[in-house]
């Protein structure tokens, strides 16, 4: 009988290695597709809805000439299939046009201002992370409990109130009466000048060069908004870590657990968080490509020089390739984020079979 | 009424054998209310949402001063006293008035967004789950590839488009939430397709058009109803970040997401013109989220804790 | 050390409920040296509950007393829990009805064995991986060192519960409550698992508690048979005396066993009395 066993298992670790040949595949199937289908939204709000598109991009004060050229190079005259795919091509080489606003390409903006975005966003992921998942762990644990009653409520103001204006009150609170933090931006003027980032992240960057004073002023910058951001994670993130633990603490291996004489602890954290740890690592990782998004209120708030504050300047100036620009790059990282997460849950759990 | 009358009723209710449609249907909804309104806070969150109504409707009534018309010589920013319980705001508006306003536009959006998002959602998630095949392929990956959008930007993207307003910040909001009750739909198309009954009606010669409207699609409300319910907090607070940036409802609107953002400028020294539209949104959000998961209790006991 | 291994005296688990007090075990007793007792009964009859309280397993909402329970002249209802869970998977083990769910499937079998060991004996990595493969072969799987590194769902059902047998026995307990180990498996493996079982027990010379619902199997596998109804012991008796059992309950559950070139017809219904409950 183990014999065949044996082979049924071996046979079984094969087909696992086709499984997750052919997930790759598919992977790519949906990836190429939702970029396709990305890029259709924003080449039919860029080019369709607007009665001239050129205007839209220029701006009405444009020059006659400078319209008919940038018309042509636009390729309006050709039918929409060659025109999206004319879009495609330019996408995919990174060309967004140029920024009305800045005059730069808008590519270019978007390297520029992206890190800055990221730094907030995995600062506010941490913070959710690091306080959620032991909250919505506890809250299980202790079902009922008052510890559970106040994760329950910390959740539900986290999933309704307005980010902004906790932001704006946020400013009031720490920055105007108790002077706590710093004003809205990202680094004091004084800095500005003479600080040379290197990766963009500007804590990190403080921290290499060793100019701690630097990392200060960067911390209380960017403590509130990444605090801020890290609530709304933490709303998320713990009510799900909650429910994830419930289901694996009625599970049988619990109840095998206890009867091997495990600590609760461990039993808790060794078994039952391990279990939910997979489904946990796709939450954290949404609950980031919301922060992105998130990062879009936030950042025009606290002045935070990144790829929300981006789109919003260019949507107050009418600057189309600039927003549109800005959409995709927020898009394409949700997308991407999106889809690894899946990927991940697949490959972390020795359960699925994968295929 | 007497207790043994409403004793009766209370057992004409949770008979085993209901003799008539209505007592069985009458029979189902006591349950649910009597599982519903056993959780204190869903009952507090179905308040605040009656008190919302209640403020839209009686808003002529309620609101002491107009709401777009200030008292630009005598009234600029004054802080909260008896006259003015929240405070006036830069135009020397009452602050309060226009949150009372206000609640036309929240519900305005609201309920604009649910009956475009939630139809579309139905149609595309019933007719992918019935037709099945190549049909069903084609519409989840549409929907899918949505629900992998950024909502807030996509929709912001959207507004910039067409330009700002309340009407196309809905219709924002609106293509970008029809995906998830396109899944739900879908889901529970699957589950009664194959069922006898639906097998029953095929063989009496119904047209596939009129078994998806007439025989799938009232099946899909409830579970419909809850999701669009969690979700309205969301939508509000999208519209709100519309407003805010400047996209959604135009000045002089009392929109409360506007209002936020014109206190944003006085938000050191004039605290009150931007703190009242913001605890206002939170506490209507808050009664959405209170009232859907009391719904989802009661109405799928399946979920349980979820 | 006393013959006697464990002494269960008007053992009562109560649950509260909506609509009150349920309980769920109502006054059992029994003792039990080292031998084979089985406890046989419906479901709902209160055999499980009976086990998971010897185990200290019941849950916490729930509530357990008895005159006496006592392990090895331990009183189990009044040491702390820290002593009780000492015990645990360390003098008195459990396996539980399905290795699917009861093996933690994202933890090797090897690394779950080890941890049993580990929680009660300090020792080295090194000894427990030797101890823990050594108790592999010992319920027969071939080729340990394998089994060890394979997680829970790439082995069958079979290979399932001798793991689980093996995590519960690898520190040498000396009382085993089995509750249906053999329920969920292929009635082929049955037997295999059975007789593994049978044959660690004897040579270790264990106390087991053996909890079904088949009657056939218990009487033809333990020494002595426990019969419960509603919670309660309605009859005791030797394995080998059961064909006189007195009790209708037991003859009736005795009676539903098709026999072979016997004509089943009609088929008899178990007779349920409410005053055998009272």
């Amino acid at each position: 009988m183990s014999v065949a066993e044996n082979q049924a298992a071996a046979g079984r670790g094969s087909a696992r290695a086709v499984g997750i040949l052919s997930s790759l595949g598919r992977f790519l199937v949906v990836a190429v597709t939702t970029y396709l289908g990305l890029l259709a939204v924003t080449f039919f709000i860029g080019r369709v809805i607007p009665i001239d598109p050129v205007l839209a991009v220029l701006g009405d004060r444009a020059p006659t000439a400078v319209v008919e050229r940038t018309r042509r190079e636009m390729g309006l005259d050709l039918p929409w299939i060659e025109q999206f795919y004319l879009y495609v091509k330019a996408a995919l080489r990174g060309d967004f046009g140029t920024s009305v606003l800045t005059t730069n390409p808008v590519m270019s903006d978007i390297r520029r201002v992206f890190p800055a975005t990221i730094e907030l966003a995995t600062l506010g992921t941490i913070i959710g992370a690091v306080i959620g998942v032991p909250l919505g762990v506890l809250a299980a644990v202790k079902r009922g409990s008052l510890i559970d009653q106040i994760a329950r409520v910390v959740g539900l103001i986290g999933y309704s109130v307005p980010i902004f204006w906790l932001g704006l009150l946020g400013l009031v609170l720490f920055y105007a009466k108790l002077q706590w933090i710093a004003f809205p931006a990202r680094l004091d003027v004084v800095y500005e000048y003479t600080f040379t980032p290197i990766t963009g992240f500007y804590l990190l960057d403080a921290a290499i060069q060793g100019q701690w004073d630097v990392f200060h002023d960067a911390w209380r910058h960017i403590v509130l908004p990444a605090a801020l951001l890290g609530y709304l994670s933490l709303a998320y993130i713990s009510r799900m870590t909650r429910s994830f633990m419930l289901n694996e603490l009625a599970q049988e291996y619990i109840v095998a657990a206890r009867a091997k004489g495990l600590s609760e602890t461990r039993i808790i954290w060794g078994h039952a968080l391990r279990n939910a740890a997979v489904p946990m690592v796709t939450v954290i990782a949404l609950s980031y490509a919301n922060l992105l998004e998130g990062s879009v209120l936030t950042e025009t708030v606290f002045s935070w020089p990144g790829i929300g504050l981006y789109i919003t300047n260019s949507l107050q100036n009418a600057d189309m390739n600039a927003v549109l620009g800005g959409t995709i790059a927020i898009g394409s990282v949700f997308i991407a984020i999106n889809l690894l997460s899946d990927l991940l849950y697949r490959l972390l759990d020795p359960r699925t079979k994968i295929g | 009424m007497s207790a043994e009358t409403i004793q009766s009723r209370r057992e004409w209710l949770l008979s085993d054998r209901p003799a008539s449609r209505l007592q069985a249907r009458l029979g189902r909804a006591y349950v649910a209310w009597r599982r519903f309104s056993a959780n204190r806070l869903a009952l507090v969150g179905m308040l605040i949402i009656i008190a919302l109504v209640a403020v839209a409707a009686l808003a002529d009534v309620l609101a002491p001063y107009s709401p777009t018309v200030g008292d630009l010589k005598n009234a600029r920013l004054l802080a909260p006293s008896a006259a003015h319980w929240f405070g006036t705001d830069d135009l020397g508006r009452d602050i309060y008035s226009r949150i009372v306003y206000g609640a036309r536009w929240t519900l305005y959006v609201v309920i604009l967004v649910a009956i475009i998002a939630a139809p579309i959602g139905l149609l595309v998630g019933t007719v992918a789950g019935y037709a099945g095949g190549w049909t069903d392929t084609i519409l989840m990956r549409v929907t899918d590839i949505f629900l992998a959008f950024p909502k807030l930007v996509l929709a912001l993207a959207f507004v910039a488009a067409l330009g700002p307003g309340i009407e196309n910040a809905v219709l924002a909001i609106a293509i970008t939430s029809w995906p998830p009750y396109a899944r739900i739909a879908r889901a529970e198309t699957l589950t009664v397709r194959n069922s006898d009954y639906i097998k029953a009606v095929q063989l009496m010669g119904a047209s596939p058009f009129r078994i998806v409207l007439r025989h799938i699609m009232p099946l899909c409300i409830s579970s419909l109803i809850i999701r669009v319910t969690l979700d309205m907090a969301g939508i509000i607070l999208t519209a709100a970040g519309l407003g805010f940036l400047g996209l959604g409802a135009q000045p002089p609107l009392p929109e409360w997401g506007a209002m936020i953002a014109s206190g944003r400028r006085f938000i050191l020294d004039q605290w009150w013109v931007a703190a009242a539209p913001g605890a206002a949104i939170l506490i209507v959000s808050l009664g959405f989220n209170l009232l859907g998961d009391g719904l989802r209790d009661a109405l799928d006991p399946r979920s349980g804790d979820q | 050390m006393s013959d006697t291994l464990l002494e269960v005296d008007d053992l009562r688990v109560t649950f509260p409920t909506r609509t009150g007090l349920v309980q769920a075990v109502r006054g059992v007793s029994f003792s039990l040296g080292r031998e084979r007792l089985g406890i046989v009964g419906e479901s709902g009859s209160g055999k499980s509950q009976t086990g998971r309280a010897i185990m200290g397993l019941t849950p916490p909402q729930a509530e357990v007393s008895a005159k006496k329970l006592a392990f090895d002249g331990i009183d189990l209802l009044s040491i702390s829990p820290r002593q009780r869970r000492s015990l645990r998977g360390n003098r008195i083990a459990m396996i539980l009805q399905d290795p699917k769910y009861s093996l933690d499937p994202v933890m090797t079998i090897g690394r779950q064995i080890v941890e049993t060991l580990r929680t009660h004996e300090k020792v080295s990595k090194a000894e427990a991986r030797e101890r823990a493969l050594a108790m592999l072969q010992a319920v027969q799987i071939r080729d340990p060192a394998r089994v060890f590194d394979l997680y829970p769902h790439e082995v069958s059902g079979g290979m399932g519960q001798r793991a689980m047998i093996a995590m519960m026995l690898v520190t040498g307990p000396e009382l085993m409550i089995a509750d249906e180990p053999t329920s969920a498996l292929d009635v082929t493996v049955q037997l295999d698992v059975l007789k593994i079982l049978d044959k660690l027990v004897a040579e270790r010379g264990m106390g087991l508690i053996f909890i079904s619902h088949d009657l056939r199997l218990v009487s033809s596998f333990c020494d002595r048979v426990v019969v419960m109804y509603a919670g309660k012991v309605v009859e005791q008796i030797k394995a080998s005396e059961l064909r006189d059992a007195q009790h209708p309950y037991t003859r009736g559950l005795l009676n539903c066993m098709p026999r072979i070139g016997f004509e089943r017809h009609p088929l008899p219904v178990l007779d349920r009395k409410p005053e055998w409950a009272a």
